[in-house]
């Protein structure tokens, strides 16, 4: 079990720089998750805390220890890979044996765990299969096998869940979740799943470019993010965002209606965003940002309705008692303490009274 | 439309089938036919083996292998009369045409050699090749395509062409006539194919397997022992045979630059023509015992051969 601490961890690949000057601190037996498109950084940010790339400059520290430039077997941390990796040429009982046997145990103890960890992923009656002939899923289980028998220090998977079919998917994901829970070691989690990362971490730095936008708790970013990027790769359907222009510390103008938003506690730029999630968006018939009504999706309960305003085209989501029908104008409500100002130019988000109140949910 | 006219679009027709049947077939046939000849005529008496039309259906007689493996001298028949009764079935065998064996050929002699040098340079190519492969295909390596082209460059004009040269090599530094000297000879020339196949089939081995190892707590010479090679396996089978192929046959380099002490078979079977008039079968029997080993070794890594030579096509 330990902490891992990243400072100013910077890799360049010839002139291309794939991480960027990047901090972070994943605590003991946290759930981290790294996310953010592909070609963003995430699987060579993975691969130099493993050790199997060396950073052009920075520092890992794996349990106050200095690793930055120590070989992967003496880290003490596990690695999944994207496609599990798992050798051809051994069975299942092999496979997760192999991490036991470089540390020259006794055969006995060997057995011992191999069968604890495969009870503990409910594979024991796969044990002295070939893993050819596995199931996504069973692989899957396979490479965690193989990875939690070792004890490691800390688990590193990168997009572990990426091969499997979609159905499947969830149900891996409540499982190592749950697995997580048991065992408690620290995760760094690699995914460009948002609904992944939400279900499943701690924490979650989102990542693009090479560089880490924000790392907050799932919550937090969802309710504040800091940059358009971050606010529109997170959350499905998406957050809307429509143009807009400052009207004082407490609204802007959107189009030719006034929105009030969260007290602003800066001096706002004069090419303003407005940030909104599709359930703080309400339809109202007297409220002054009119729009006329693109699309309706039923889903269940409820429903996503497009409404396109002159600002922009916006979501939202409520229930299915509300009947609006294509073409229909209607009035646009925006949670006045929920709504977010970025700055067109840089996308970032403006410091408002939202901010303030953060961790406070 | 009736089930049997019903045809599926991936699998061939029936007469698609037959016409490919017929062509392996015959294409079998003209392969087999100077190889069936050479064994069959490797069990006729010498008098069969010249027999206008030539015999199909023959009474065999190992006179051939006896022949191959000894040295024999006519006798007079008052002499003949003389020796106690013939000890072995190939003494009398040798006595019937009024000879006697005067002692063994340097046949054996020769076989052995083939083996030592065959096998023995197509280990260390494939040996030599693995590592290099592995090396080239994993490792940041300077001027690597530089140096890639350069060993395939080796290939680019048959090796018998630097014969002069490597004979005048060989000569100075003593290399001639020694089982040393043809097998790095062997093996030099077969290192280009070697480290070229190799790289293939390892750049095909995902890394993802050697990193796995690596933070398992494996070092990378282990990971490459415990991970990398049992993958290679069916590579390094393929190119195996075709280092022994090559290093088997070979016969230019042989004959110049081999004689008493280190020479192969290729060079020494055309040899047995000369001694004591036409003698084919026993030509044959040493043909078909040449034929034995490379044909053992194909079979057993059969296998992988058919595998390793579709490489790239075919991958699970
Ligand atoms: N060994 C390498 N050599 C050159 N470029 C690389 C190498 N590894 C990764 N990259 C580049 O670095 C960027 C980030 O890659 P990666 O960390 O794999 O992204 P992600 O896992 O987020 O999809 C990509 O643009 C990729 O092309
Ligand atoms: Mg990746």
């Amino acid at each position: 079990m330990a902490e891992i601490r990243i400072a100013h961890l910077h890799k360049r690949f010839g002139e291309f720089v794939a991480v960027r000057d990047t901090t972070l601190t994943v605590a003991d037996g946290e759930f981290f998750v790294l996310l953010g498109p592909s070609g963003c950084g995430k699987t060579t940010t993975l691969r130099m805390i493993a050790g199997l790339e060396l950073p052009t400059s920075g520092e890992i520290r794996l349990a106050g220890e200095d690793v930055t430039f120590r070989r992967a077997r003496d880290r003490d941390i596990a690695f999944v890979f994207q496609l599990f990796a798992l050798y051809p040429h051994m069975n299942v009982r092999r496979n997760i044996a192999f991490p036991l046997l470089a540390q020259g145990l006794p055969r006995a103890e060997v057995r011992a765990r191999v069968v604890e960890a495969a009870r503990l992923l409910r594979i024991e009656h796969l044990l002295d299969r070939p893993v050819g002939g596995l199931s996504g899923g069973d692989r899957q289980r396979v490479a965690l096998g193989r990875a939690i028998v070792r004890r490691p220090a800390a688990f590193l998977m990168d997009e572990p869940l990426g091969a499997l079919d979609a159905e499947f998917r969830a149900l891996m994901c409540e499982e190592l979740r749950l697995l997580h829970q048991r065992i408690g070691a620290t995760t760094v989690y690699v995914t460009h799943d948002q609904l992944e990362a939400m279900a499943m971490a701690d924490r979650i730095a989102v990542m693009d470019k090479g560089v880490v936008l924000q790392c907050d708790r799932p919550a937090e970013i969802y309710h504040r993010p800091r940059s358009i990027f971050v606010a529109d790769f997170i959350g499905s359907p998406a957050m809307s965002f429509l143009d807009a222009r400052p009207a004082g510390p407490t609204a802007a103008r959107v189009g030719e209606a006034t929105v009030a938003v969260p007290r602003l506690q800066e001096e706002p730029p004069p090419e303003l965003v407005l940030g909104i999630r599709p359930e703080h968006l309400r339809l109202a018939d007297s409220a002054p940002l009119r729009g006329v009504v693109a699309g309706v999706e039923y889903m269940g309960a409820r429903q996503v309705v497009t409404v396109d305003t002159a600002a922009g085209r916006a979501r939202l989501r409520c229930g299915n008692e509300v009947k609006v029908g294509f073409g229909e104008r209607v009035g646009l409500l925006p949670d006045p303490t929920r709504a977010i100002l970025f700055d067109r130019a840089s996308g970032r988000a403006l410091r408002s009274e939202l901010f303030a109140a953060a961790g406070h949910g | 439309m009736s089930p049997d006219t019903a045809r599926s679009v991936v699998e061939p027709g029936a007469t698609a089938k037959l016409l490919a049947a017929v062509l392996v077939a015959a294409y079998a046939l003209v392969a087999l036919i100077p190889i069936v000849w050479i064994v069959l005529t490797s069990f006729k008496t010498p008098s069969a083996a010249i027999a206008y039309p030539p015999s199909v259906l023959f009474s065999p007689s190992l006179e051939g292998y006896v022949n191959v493996f000894t040295q024999r001298t006519r006798q007079t028949p008052e002499y003949m009369a003389s020796l106690p009764p013939p000890e072995t079935w190939y003494d009398a065998l040798v006595r019937s045409r009024n000879m006697v064996i005067a002692g063994p050929s340097r046949f054996a002699e020769r076989y052995w050699n083939s083996i030592i040098i065959g096998f023995g340079s197509t280990f260390l190519a494939v040996f030599l090749g693995t590592l290099a492969a592995y090396a080239f295909s994993r490792f940041r390596v300077p001027l690597k395509d530089d140096l890639l082209f350069f060993i395939l460059s080796t290939r680019m004009m048959p090796p018998i062409a630097v014969a002069i040269p490597i004979f005048l090599m060989y000569r100075t530094l003593g290399l001639s006539d020694t089982h040393l000297g043809m097998i790095l000879l062997y093996t030099a020339v077969n290192l280009s194919l070697s480290v070229w196949l190799l790289k293939g089939f390892m750049d095909e081995i995902p890394r993802e397997y050697e990193e796995a190892a690596l933070v398992d707590g494996y070092s990378r010479f282990q990971a490459f022992l415990k991970v990398v090679l049992p993958q290679a396996v069916t590579g390094i089978a393929a190119t195996a045979i075709f280092c022994l192929i090559f290093a088997w046959n070979e016969y230019a380099f042989a004959l110049l630059l081999t004689s008493g002490n280190a020479q192969t078979a290729p060079p020494f079977i055309p040899t047995i023509i000369g001694e004591g008039g036409l003698d084919w079968p026993a030509v044959a029997a040493g043909t078909t015992m040449f034929l034995v080993p490379i044909l053992v070794f194909t079979v057993l890594l059969r296998r992988h051969l058919l595998r390793g030579i579709t490489f790239g096509a075919v991958r699970k």
